[in-house]
């Protein structure tokens, strides 16, 4: 289990992510006025619909394109040396520091600890009745599941299969599926918990809670 | 200190603070005066030195009488905007209580109501003559501010609670009694849902524009779309410190100065717009679109002022009167006697019964629709010279008796016609059979023999595809395909969409994106070049053109601009057109004409375009390529054009024409909530938007967020407003396919 606390001891002493932005296509790109140090902000919005801070153009045939930030943070470096010029797609423009917030922090922790079941398939995914009424009535963290164990029904065109899960024994820690939302595949489903680390993992997780202090 | 003279100053402080307010705080030497004086009074009332404090308080009191009626010389526009929005103002609760004899609330009580807005009451007057007590029932309807009153949201309706005024106006109609509508609203609740803002409004004008029993509007705080909903009157009165808006002073000052993202206008450019915006009492009954002012106290009617309201019981019973007399069948003697009373005291002494016949109510739904269609013509600039009008008078004189001729007389007998016809023409090919026999027997040459293939071929073949006159090239392309460059569909985000090179885009692709189908506008000339048959579109009217009524700055040449970049006179062409030899009157209002804003010269040419097709009993078709609502630089003219077209639209759809509305682009406001909103069949093509008011004005009047697509087309159609959306590509296909299901085989059913 000290791997865990190790992590959190590195996201602290650089609690920061690296978001390199790229250009989508070839063309000529050109920066507006930004500098390494400058704040920007990613989309906002109730529905993000504002586009973040832009921070160049890429134009090819005549067809500016703004290339805006994709999250919140700091500038840290900018390609001047490509304003004017043509570039290839997949160039980095724009490298920018993502302050991570304590939800990042805590989502990086428990994929880091957790056994993650994936979605074989793209499909609507729910819990066997016996589990869901367990989830209902003692929270996610009553059930324990082990290998082959039917967990899951995948349900795609109303097409309904049983699900079962495969990996080490354990509780359920954490739900990420809607019952009314499509999943992707290879998207997580749910992080599994083994018994003797579920103390140690709450109690990293509420360090982490309580100490990350956000920018 | 005496109770009684607590109470003045009570009342004085009040009046005091009510001054203060409707002049928005700004330093006036007069109200200072009036403070201080009260001031001094208050001092030396604690001192306790006074001789006759009732004296001297009856002195101030006349000295608040005499600054009100001296402020009242110089009230601004935007004086009266603040005094009608003023939490004190007269309410239409106040109104029930003082100007009619009894009433019950009806449709749900004060906040337990669907809407408490809008405000519903059956109310009765009595009137005496002799000993005899008359009891006359009238429907009130009106939006209700409240004294503040959180729940009544203002008096801003929502489109439920303008559905619930039609509602009891469909039961007034029923029970033959009028219908007084108060106005009090700054406008109408901008929210899309069912059915929709515009689109309630639109059903309350076009069924007001054919209520068979009399209306009086009395108009107050009439903003725009809200007013109109419940303003389509026999006769409209005016209270005199009232407005009567297109838009409010601080909406137009937005727009004029260009402000974006919740910046606020300053109070001078506000108070600017109020005045060039010419909202007020006076200002419209110049303009003929109000009847009468109803004069109000000094500085506007607050609840105590009891003789106000007196007066307006004596207006709005004898606006009624006046209306039923006018239509009943012996108006002569009583109708004079009702104008003369004009001047009398009391005119509840000469009560007029308020039921009507069958043909009474026939001509009081006639005499209100011409009433609006005579309205603002004066407003626009219409060039065509005197003979040029008296030719088109002439022609459509012999236009309509030739379609008299054949769709009254003709269809009507068309079965016994063509029977004579067929026996004449039978009894024809018998005596020429006959006259011709002697020559036939001389005639020499072989017969012509059938060709035994063909004939087989004829008989066994599959039939032939008979071609629909499809339009395979295009026949305009929009001018940007010359231009060099590539595009981004806007929904590249989310299907991936590829750049799209501009000259195939605008070409070839009729501007519809290859990878998702989204619709880049175009060009409203794209539309008549490649929907109609080739060389079928004859334009008319070409000579009313949108001017400057109002004479606001700077709009003269703003309008120049537009047409001399547009090549057009007004945002409205009208045109006669044919879809595949099927024969139609069109009127197109164009996005690219100043938003394709509405004023005065399109509702003229849109009138105009209706009549015209209900006189040649053809389909009508309003193509709207885009429209930003009523041009609000032409105030009142432009708003007016809301029931005017609406009526024109009511008159043709009455008579039993096939009305399409087909929305394009943008298409918003007035318009949508009046004369395309109204009609039975709208469609729109792919990637439009249609809606009340956009996001800016939601977010600034009602302080939502909505979410980004809140006014695709596809919305309107989950909620029932239009009932189908095209592909830009197959709008010749889909209009014809719509002429010919809903028009039937005659295309003008009934």
């Amino acid at each position: 289990m000290l791997n865990i606390t190790e992590l959190l001891e590195q996201l602290k002493a650089s609690p920061y992510e690296e978001i390199h932005i790229t250009v989508p296509h070839t063309g000529h790109v050109s920066f507006t006025n930004i500098q390494p140090g400058d704040v920007v902000y990613g989309p906002t919005g109730a529905w993000k619909d504002k586009p973040g801070t832009q921070l160049a153009f890429l134009d090819r045939e005549r067809n500016p394109k703004p290339i805006c930030a994709s999250q919140k943070g700091v500038i840290s470096d900018v390609r001047r040396e490509l304003d004017g010029s043509f570039v290839e797609a997949g160039t980095r423009l724009v490298t920018m520091q993502h302050a991570l917030t304590r939800e990042e922090v805590v989502n990086r922790l428990l994929r880091h600890s957790l056994h993650l079941f994936n979605a074989p398939e793209r499909a609507k995914y729910y819990f066997v009745p016996n589990v869901d009424k367990k989830i209902r009535t003692g929270g996610v963290r009553s059930v324990a599941v082990h290998d082959g164990m039917e967990v899951f029904i995948m349900s795609r065109m109303k097409r309904e299969v049983p699900l079962a899960y495969s990996g080490p024994g354990g509780c359920i820690y954490e739900v990420y599926f809607k019952h009314t939302d499509n999943v992707e595949a290879g998207q997580p489903l749910v992080g599994v918990c083994p018994p003797d680390q579920l103390a140690s993992i709450e109690d990293v997780i509420m360090r982490a809670q309580t100490e990350w202090q956000e920018e | 200190m005496d109770r009684s003279i607590e109470k003045h100053l009570h009342a004085l402080t009040d009046r005091l603070h009510y001054m203060r307010d409707i002049f928005g705080g700004a330093p006036n030497d007069n109200v200072a005066l009036l403070q201080s004086k009260l001031q001094e009074y208050r001092e030396r009332q604690t001192w306790d030195n006074q001789v006759d404090p009732f004296a001297d308080i009856s002195n101030l009191e006349d000295l608040f009488a005499f600054v009100e009626r001296k402020l009242e010389a110089d009230l601004s526009p935007m004086d009266k905007v603040r005094i009608v929005r003023h939490p004190q103002r007269i309410c239409l609760r106040d109104i029930l209580e003082n100007v009619y004899d009894n009433f019950t609330e009806i449709g749900g009580q004060d906040e337990h109501s669907i809407d408490p807005g809008m405000l519903i009451a059956r109310a009765y007057v009595t009137r005496r003559r002799g000993k005899k007590t008359f009891h006359q029932s009238v429907m009130v309807i009106g939006q209700e501010k409240g004294h503040g009153e959180d729940f009544r949201n203002g008096g801003s309706v929502k489109p439920w609670g303008n559905a619930k005024a039609l509602q009891y106006m469909r039961v007034a109609e029923t029970e033959g009694i009028p219908i007084h509508c108060y106005v009090f609203t700054p406008g109408s609740f901008p929210v899309e849902d069912y059915p929709g803002a515009a689109q309630q409004i639109a059903r309350n004008i076009y069924s007001m524009a054919g209520i068979r029993v009399p209306i009086i509007a009395i108009f107050s705080e009439g903003g725009s779309g809200g007013a109109e909903a419940i303003g389509l009157a026999d006769k409209r009165l005016m209270l005199s410190h009232g407005y009567y808006s297109v838009i409010s002073p601080e909406g137009a000052a937005a727009i004029e100065g260009r402000l974006r993202g919740g910046e606020r206008a300053s109070p001078e450019l506000i108070a600017h717009c109020a005045r060039y915006q010419c909202i007020t009492a006076q200002d419209n009954l110049q303009f003929g679109y109000i009847d009468q002012i109803i004069q109000e106290p000094s500085l506007g009617a607050r609840p105590h002022h009891f003789d106000f309201f007196r007066a307006l019981r004596q207006e709005v019973l004898r606006a009624t009167d006046e209306t039923v007399l006018a239509v009943r069948g012996a108006p002569f003697f009583r109708g004079m006697a009702a104008r003369r009373r004009r001047t009398a005291e009391n005119l509840e002494e000469y009560p007029v019964r308020w039921g009507l016949g069958a043909t009474d109510k026939k001509r009081l739904v006639l005499r209100r629709q011409k009433k609006f269609l005579k309205l603002s013509r004066f407003a626009c600039v219409d060039k065509r010279a005197f003979f040029t009008k008296l030719f088109n008078a002439w022609r459509d004189m012999w236009r309509g008796c030739w379609y008299r001729v054949k769709y009254d007389f003709y269809r009507k007998h068309q079965r016994t016609i063509s029977f004579i016809l067929e026996e004449i023409a039978a009894e024809w090919l018998l005596v020429k059979a006959r006259m011709a026999a002697p020559f036939k027997a001389l005639r020499w040459g072989k017969k012509p023999v059938p060709d035994p293939e063909q004939a087989a071929s004829d008989l066994m073949a599959l039939s032939h595809w008979v071609e629909d006159n499809r339009i395979r090239r295009w026949n305009y392309l929009s001018p940007r395909y010359k231009i060099d460059r590539t595009l981004t569909c806007p929904n590249a985000e989310t299907y991936g969409c590829l750049d799209l090179w501009g000259p195939d885009l605008f070409a070839e692709f009729a501007g519809v994106c290859s990878y998702c189908g989204y619709h880049f506008p175009m060009e409203p000339e794209w539309c008549v070049q490649n929907v109609f048959d080739t060389n079928s579109v004859f334009e008319f009217n070409t000579d009313i053109e949108a001017g400057n009524p109002l004479n606001f700055p700077d709009f003269d040449e703003k309008i120049q601009e537009a047409q001399e970049r547009t090549e057009h006179k007004s945002g409205c062409m009208t045109f006669e057109a044919r879809i595949d030899n099927i024969k139609l009157v069109a009127a197109m209002l164009m996005g690219t004409f100043r938003g394709g804003s509405v004023g005065a010269a399109e509702g003229q040419k849109f009138i105009e375009a209706a009549e015209r097709a209900r006189e040649n009993r053809q389909p009508f078709l309003a193509y709207v390529h885009g429209t930003a609502g009523i041009r609000i630089q032409e105030g009142t003219h432009g708003l007016i054009q809301m029931p005017r077209c609406t009526v024109a639209v009511h008159q043709y759809i009455e008579s039993g024409g096939l009305y399409v509305v087909l929305y394009d682009t943008n298409s918003f406001a007035g318009p949508v909530a009046s004369f395309l909103g109204c009609s039975p069949y709208q469609f729109a093509v792919r990637s439009s938007n249609i809606g009340f008011a956009g996001p800016g004005v939601i977010k600034e009047t009602t302080g939502m967020d909505i979410p980004p697509k809140y006014h695709r087309s596809y919305r309107a159609l989950s909620r029932g407003h239009i009932q189908g959306i095209w592909d830009r590509r197959h709008i010749r296909a889909n209009l014809k396919q719509a002429l010919l299901t809903m028009g039937g085989r005659n295309l003008y059913y009934r």
